[in-house]
């Protein structure tokens, strides 16, 4: 291959020396793009919110008469309750799937069409599922009569499910993938059946590595505000949801509703502060799905 | 019932239960075919493919009403060109010196960060612009209203940076070493090798994280929603309000539209366009990414 083109400045010697240099600085540069955004984002938010950020606001309701007031504690118990009832779902179902596609399927056609589709709803917009959620929900509230099962937390978790599977079942079959192939094989050479190899053996040792996609998908769910808010989720709500079928809010749409408003200190301060909040509970779930992974890394060698 | 029998049916039990767990994802994208699909219908035929193609102006829910999709498809193509124009040569750019230039250490001190970056929600974004970017920008451009498409497009552009820069490094770390070997020890300087070699060669799988990225702009929602606004018009200038079909969707639900009601069908009409328009998108990326190969 010919690295030249006669007469530009980058052939002759210092040419290419000082464009190598330059190239590199600009490279790096790129770098540097992400961690100024990231320190003046977190520098921003903590000079706006930091002020609101009390034990008073996380417990109180989110007043519009008495602004100074105003808290979140209905949105952080909706996403808390939400958070709870994604989990009960998403375990079973996005580790099921990962266990019959490493363990159990055939490498037919039909396997194959599970995979690619789960690679595919993985890149369908999260405000998609929303539209599923209403229709699939509208259907139920005429068919069942409660009007408001569309607006119900249940709804919500049965959504923001589908919408975090796709990563799940990733993140839990490369788990079930990491698993060396001589504790299959010794299982197996010892008279277990498929299963009791599965169960005994396979799961044990993935269960760090699924738990992390696990936490993934849940950090992708606690930020999502756009099926929420197509499915009806309410905007504004001073009592906290008591079960499945209640009413609910959650911080991301807290957030967006105070951030929406003419108000300074509900626009600037009082959704700085939530940020906050949110901002610390996903570190905890990253720094958990961290701290995990190297556990199953040391477990696995 | 014997040891065996019972052994081999749990055996069966597992197989079927964790087969219906598989069978959870056909039904998703099933569920969002059929109801994208039969919901738009009754739209269509009422309105008719000539409006939603043909009209120039996105009015349903005031008179006169006009069904044209083009001001919502402008909204959404300048937010996701904008967006691209800042996150490709800066993710492209990182991901050179992710995987060409920096040492071991500085890449696991980097990763995180871009991690991090990459999982900050996206109403936070939307904070972040009509707070912060939107005052920044007024005090060049004082004309420029609090909801405009170009803060929209900045801060969807930071978003999908960190994946630009990862997705792109994986493809850059997938050439093999014996190629990069053998443009310097042709006398190469390492940008000529960079530039000449490693990233011609692992062309394919570049495009397709571009294309990956442009497609999560095109359905990203929350921060466009905050960001640019909630003003349908077929616009070029990125000082203006605009409507991205999925804030669209978005405003419609939080109307509280009566089910059932041609406000409601909209809804799912404008849904059924993004969700075609993603996944040509998607589609194309992962034909891109099986075709990569890299021969010595």
């Amino acid at each position: 291959m010919a690295f030249s083109a006669a007469g530009s400045p980058k052939t002759t010697a210092r040419g290419r020396l000082v464009f190598e240099t330059s190239f590199r600085i600009v490279c790096t540069a790129a770098v540097l793009f992400g961690f100024v955004v990231l320190c003046f984002l977190a520098q921003q938010l903590i000079k706006d919110g930091w002020g609101s950020l009390s034990f008073k606001f996380l417990e109180s309701p989110p007043s519009s008469n008495y602004p100074e007031r105003a808290g979140i504690y209905p949105a952080l118990m909706g996403t808390i309750w939400l958070m709870g009832l994604i989990l009960i779902l998403t375990v079973p179902l996005g580790i099921g799937s990962a266990i019959y596609l490493e363990e159990f399927a055939p490498r037919n056609g039909f396997t194959r069409i599970i995979q690619l589709n789960i690679t595919n709803l993985a890149g369908v917009p999260s405000i998609v599922y929303g539209l599923l959620g209403v229709a699939a929900f509208g259907f139920a509230a005429e068919a069942t009569g409660s009007q408001d099962l569309r607006k119900s937390l249940l709804a919500g978790a049965v959504t923001m499910s589908l919408m975090i599977l796709p990563l799940v079942i990733t993140a839990s079959q490369e788990a079930l993938k990491a698993v060396p192939r001589y504790h299959r094989e010794g299982s197996l050479a010892l008279g277990a059946t498929r299963w009791e190899m599965i169960s005994r053996i396979v799961i044990p040792s993935a269960i760090p590595g699924m738990m992390t996609g696990i936490i993934l998908g849940l950090s992708r769910a606690i930020g999502e505000a756009a099926p929420l808010i197509t499915l009806g989720a309410v905007t504004y709500l001073t009592f906290s949801p008591r079960g499945p079928l209640d009413l609910y809010s959650v911080l991301p749409i807290q957030i967006f509703d105070w951030a929406q408003r003419p108000e300074q200190i509900f626009q600037r301060e009082k959704s700085a502060a939530a940020i906050i909040v949110l901002m610390g509970v996903l570190l905890l779930f990253n720094a958990a799905a961290i701290f995990l992974r190297s556990a199953a890394r040391k477990r696995l060698h | 019932m014997s040891y065996r029998r019972s052994r081999a049916r749990r055996e069966w039990i597992a197989r079927a239960l964790t087969f219906a767990c598989a069978l959870v994802s056909i039904a998703t994208t099933a569920g969002i075919v059929v109801v994208l699909v039969t919901e738009s219908y009754h739209f269509f035929a009422k309105v008719g493919f000539g409006r939603f193609f043909g009209e120039t102006t996105w009015s349903p829910l005031t008179e006169p009403r006009h069904y044209g999709i083009w001001p919502l498809a402008a909204g959404t193509a300048m937010i996701a060109i904008g967006a691209g124009l800042i996150a490709i040569p800066t993710g492209l750019l990182a991901a050179v010196f992710l995987s060409e230039y920096a040492s071991e250490r500085v890449r696991n001190a980097v990763k995180p960060v871009l991690e991090l970056l990459a999982g900050i929600p996206t109403i936070v974004y939307g904070f972040f612009a009509v707070a912060y970017v939107t005052p920044i920008l007024q005090r060049v451009i004082p004309s420029l209203p609090i909801y405009n498409a170009l803060s929209g497009a900045i801060v969807v552009g930071i978003m999908i940076f960190p994946m630009v820069a990862s997705l792109t490094e994986d493809s850059l770390r997938a050439v093999p070493k014996v190629q990069r070997e053998s443009g310097i020890a042709l006398g190469a300087t390492k940008n000529e090798v960079i530039r000449k070699v490693v990233l011609t060669s692992a062309r394919s799988g570049i495009i397709s994280a571009f294309i990956l990225a442009i497609s999560r702009a095109v359905g990203e929602t929350m921060a466009v929603t905050l960001a640019a606004g909630n003003r349908p018009q077929l616009t070029w200038n990125p000082a203006n309000e605009i409507q991205t079909m999925s804030a669209y969707i978005v405003m419609v639900a939080k109307g509280d539209v009566p089910h059932g009601s041609l406000e409601y069908y909209t809804v799912f009409a404008v849904g059924l366009a993004l969700f075609a328009i993603t996944l040509v998108m998607n589609l194309l990326a992962a034909r891109l990414v099986r075709r990569r190969s890299y021969g010595v």
